[in-house]
């Protein structure tokens, strides 16, 4: 239900006020605009079966956003291929419009053989890329190009407590490249606090080892307040979560959480995982950083790639630029 | 490999709890805040109808400058650039007038500097957009986000250089008509000027800018502000006392006009309207029409199509190859017509130069024989001097030997005949 609209605040006080202009009446205008057009935010999640994705996107966004939640006629099976399930779902809040889109690859790392898992979804969001250049490049474009691109890529890794696998460095080494990756330990319910800390800190050095850039980038700290904030942040990833969408009555309170016989680990508490954490991260605070990072240098990167490129085959098919993507390349050229 | 979408379309689903993502508007905004805001505004209108004062009363700065000089012909547009705050919002306020406005004597071609003035800015972000490696986020948008239209306040209607000037902008730029100096018109002249001119436009087809209505918040306030142009304003920088308050008016010996009293002028409308409640519009409607329409002529003009969708994904590819190509192409041959050029004018100047030359040894022979001739001249002359000479040496000689001779043969004659007296 939208609440009702409420009339153009003016600053009574202000504009009685000699000499107010009101440029800072932009601000309102500003808001005004994005509460009539409203947001688009596409999170993927990766990550081999069993993981508690559907179950984590759910408690994210507190409602039945993700695939297994909708009601298909097909049986409940790990499919023999990586497939890529997009669904979308309108929400609302407190006047606020958000097409959230959630991108789950169920196969993703279920098979014996996985090598190269990495390389359709590589493809799909290079997909997404497409779609959004072609409909830019057109002469007669729409005045709101539709924005299918993946914002964020959310890589679940399997509580082992030990290290990253090499399925697990090999997927986030490429796709740190053309995405914005967030690892989480997934389940950390089954790790203890000194567990979890060392975990962590073996993820960190893997991660360092082989060079992946996971989100917020480093290069991209806007300033010395980003720097810090985002230094914060960097520390903490990746951040252990617990899923749930069952509340249980503890202290009084009826909370988001798992009930053991040992005892309920409660989602939002900090004290007993990074659950808040990571919801503040996406989408309390750096949702529209996310965007933005999408925007401006994934898909400005891809575009340079596209524009430059020059194999194509004689019968005017491209060849596939999904594989192996080539390292940045720094041209100048103009049109 | 199969992307498949899942259910029809999107559906609305409850939220059980607080998510969070109400705060988006706040973290575009601030986004946008840490970036600043750019407005830029173009003032076209004939000398003297108060455009800077205007600009210093709206923002309430005294805007430096000279006063421009009108000595230049044609239409000339300055733009200046300042740095405004307020609260924690930074605003990149471009202020382009229009110089000499209405000065020629033949205005038919005065509304061609402005367009020109306009495109150049679409050209431009468009030159950027069209870059391999670009950097929209931080460009500085220069393209003219409204067009303040100074009417002259006549009492009568418009003139014929307002019409056909706003009929060539009013594609290109969002105009807002205003009256300009308005305290020159009575009450009543006004409202029968307000009508005249809203009818002249429309029956020319002339689209102003009007203040959109589609958002409830402020549909009612626009629709009702849409009825009120053109906006009669009164521009001041001068503090007058009115009661216990200092106001910007404009004082005369029968009364003050208060720039900021609604029932003097609509300056306030206009601050309202242009500032506080649709400057975000403005820019929106500057980018997906204004510019949009520029961008496709202009494509369209370059030769760019939308292919069918069959063949769409390589069209890309092989439009930019082919401009590419093309462009090269244009580069070889201007920079071979150069070089023939430079070989052309070298020849030329090298036949100059030989020819010069040849001249000169000409001439060099001429003075040459010429000299050679006065030589010769000058010795004939010596020569003849000379036997001139010699022959007057001979005679004298010969008369000083005869002298001697007579003298000689005197005294002998005289000795003798002293002689032969002596006998």
């Amino acid at each position: 239900l939208l609440s009702n609209p409420t009339p153009v605040a003016r600053n009574e006080k202000a504009s009685s006020e000699l000499g107010y202009v009101g440029i800072d009446a932009i601000l309102e205008q500003m808001r005004r605009k994005a509460m009539k057009q409203g947001f688009e935010f596409n999170i993927m999640v990766v990550g081999q079966s069993g993981l508690g994705k559907s179950t984590l996107m759910n408690t994210l966004f507190k409602s039945k956003v993700s695939r297994r939640s909708v009601k298909t006629t097909e049986e409940e099976r790990i499919p023999k291929t990586i497939e890529i399930k997009s669904i979308s779902h309108d929400i609302e809040e407190k006047g606020v419009r958000m097409k959230l889109t959630v991108i789950d690859t169920p196969g993703f790392g279920d098979q014996i053989n996985n090598e190269n898992c990495w390389q359709p979804i590589m493809k799909f969001i290079n997909a997404q890329y497409e779609q959004y250049l072609q409909e830019e490049i057109n002469i007669d474009r729409k005045k709101k190009i539709p924005d299918s691109r993946v914002h964020c890529c959310i890589y679940f890794i399997p509580p082992t407590g030990h290290c990253l696998r090499p399925i697990d460095i090999e997927f986030m080494r490429h796709l740190s490249k053309v995405v914005n990756i967030v690892p989480v330990i997934a389940k950390a319910d089954t790790l203890t606090l000194e567990e979890r800390d060392f975990f962590k800190q073996k993820i960190g050095e893997d991660l360092r080892a082989n060079e992946i850039d996971i989100y917020p980038q480093k290069e991209f700290d806007e300033d010395a307040e980003d720097r810090m904030i985002n230094e914060k942040i960097r520390e903490m990833i990746p951040f252990a979560v617990v899923g749930s969408d069952q509340e249980y009555q503890v202290n009084g309170k009826r909370l988001l959480g798992r009930k053991t016989r040992w005892g309920t680990v409660e989602v939002e508490n900090t004290t007993h995982c990074e659950f808040a954490y990571l919801r503040d991260l996406l989408i309390r605070t750096h949702m529209q950083n996310i965007k933005d990072i999408t925007s401006s240098i994934h898909y400005e990167m891809y575009r340079v790639r596209r524009l430059n490129e020059n194999n194509m085959h004689p019968n005017g098919q491209p060849t596939i630029h999904a594989n192996g993507v080539p390292e940045h390349e720094v041209l100048s050229n103009e049109m | 490999l199969v992307a498949c979408f899942v259910g029809e379309g999107a559906r609305g689903v409850p939220l059980s709890g607080h998510v969070g993502f109400d705060s988006m508007p706040d973290q575009l905004v601030n986004k946008s805040v840490n970036h600043g805001f750019c407005f830029n505004i173009l003032c076209v209108g004939e000398t003297g109808l108060g455009k800077s004062t205007l600009m210093d009363t709206l923002f309430n700065t005294k805007f430096e400058g000279e006063p421009t000089q009108h000595n230049q012909p044609g239409v000339q547009l300055k733009s200046n650039t300042y740095e405004l705050q307020e609260s924690n919002v930074r605003l990149k306020l471009t202020v382009v007038n229009t110089v000499g406005f209405g000065d020629q004597i033949n205005k038919e071609d005065s509304y061609k500097s402005i367009v020109e003035f306009i495109d150049t800015q679409f050209e431009a972000y468009l030159q950027e957009e069209l870059k391999i490696k670009r950097t929209l986020h931080s460009y500085h948008d220069t393209r003219i986000h409204a067009c303040l239209y100074f009417i002259a306040p006549t009492g009568h209607s418009l003139k014929s250089l307002d019409l056909v000037t706003m009929k060539k902008l009013d594609s290109k730029v969002n105009i807002i008509p205003i009256i300009a100096k308005s305290d020159a018109i009575s009450k009543s002249e006004l409202t029968k000027f307000k009508i005249k001119i809203t009818s002249e436009l429309v029956s020319n087809g002339v689209q102003i800018y009007q203040f959109p209505t589609d958002d409830e918040t402020v549909a009612e306030i626009n629709s009702t502000m849409n009825g009120h142009l053109p906006f009669a304003v009164v521009g001041s920088t001068e503090e007058v006392k009115i009661g216990n308050k200092m106001v910007r008016a404009r004082q005369y010996p029968w009364g003050t006009v208060q720039v900021e009293n609604e029932n003097h002028c609509d300056f306030v409308k206009l601050r309202e309207m242009l500032i506080r409640v649709n400057m975000e519009d403005l820019r929106e409607q500057t980018h997906t029409r204004h510019y949009e329409l520029y961008r496709r002529c202009k494509l369209e003009e370059m030769g760019f199509k939308d292919t069918d969708p069959d063949s769409k994904p390589f069209s890309l590819q092989e439009t930019y190859e082919a401009k590419r190509n093309e462009f090269m192409g244009e580069l070889q041959k201007k920079e071979e017509e150069m070089r023939q050029m430079f070989v052309q004018r070298v020849k030329e100047k090298e036949a100059e130069l030989k020819e010069a030359e040849k001249e000169l040894h000409e001439k060099f022979d001429r003075l040459k024989k010429l000299h050679q001739d006065e030589k010769k001249k000058l010795e004939d002359k010596k020569k003849s001097l000379d036997d001139e000479l010699n022959g007057f040496k001979q005679k004298k000689t010969a008369a000083e030997l005869l002298q001697a001779q007579t003298q000689q043969a005197g005294s002998s004659a005289t000795l003798k005949k002293d002689k032969e007296r002596k006998k």
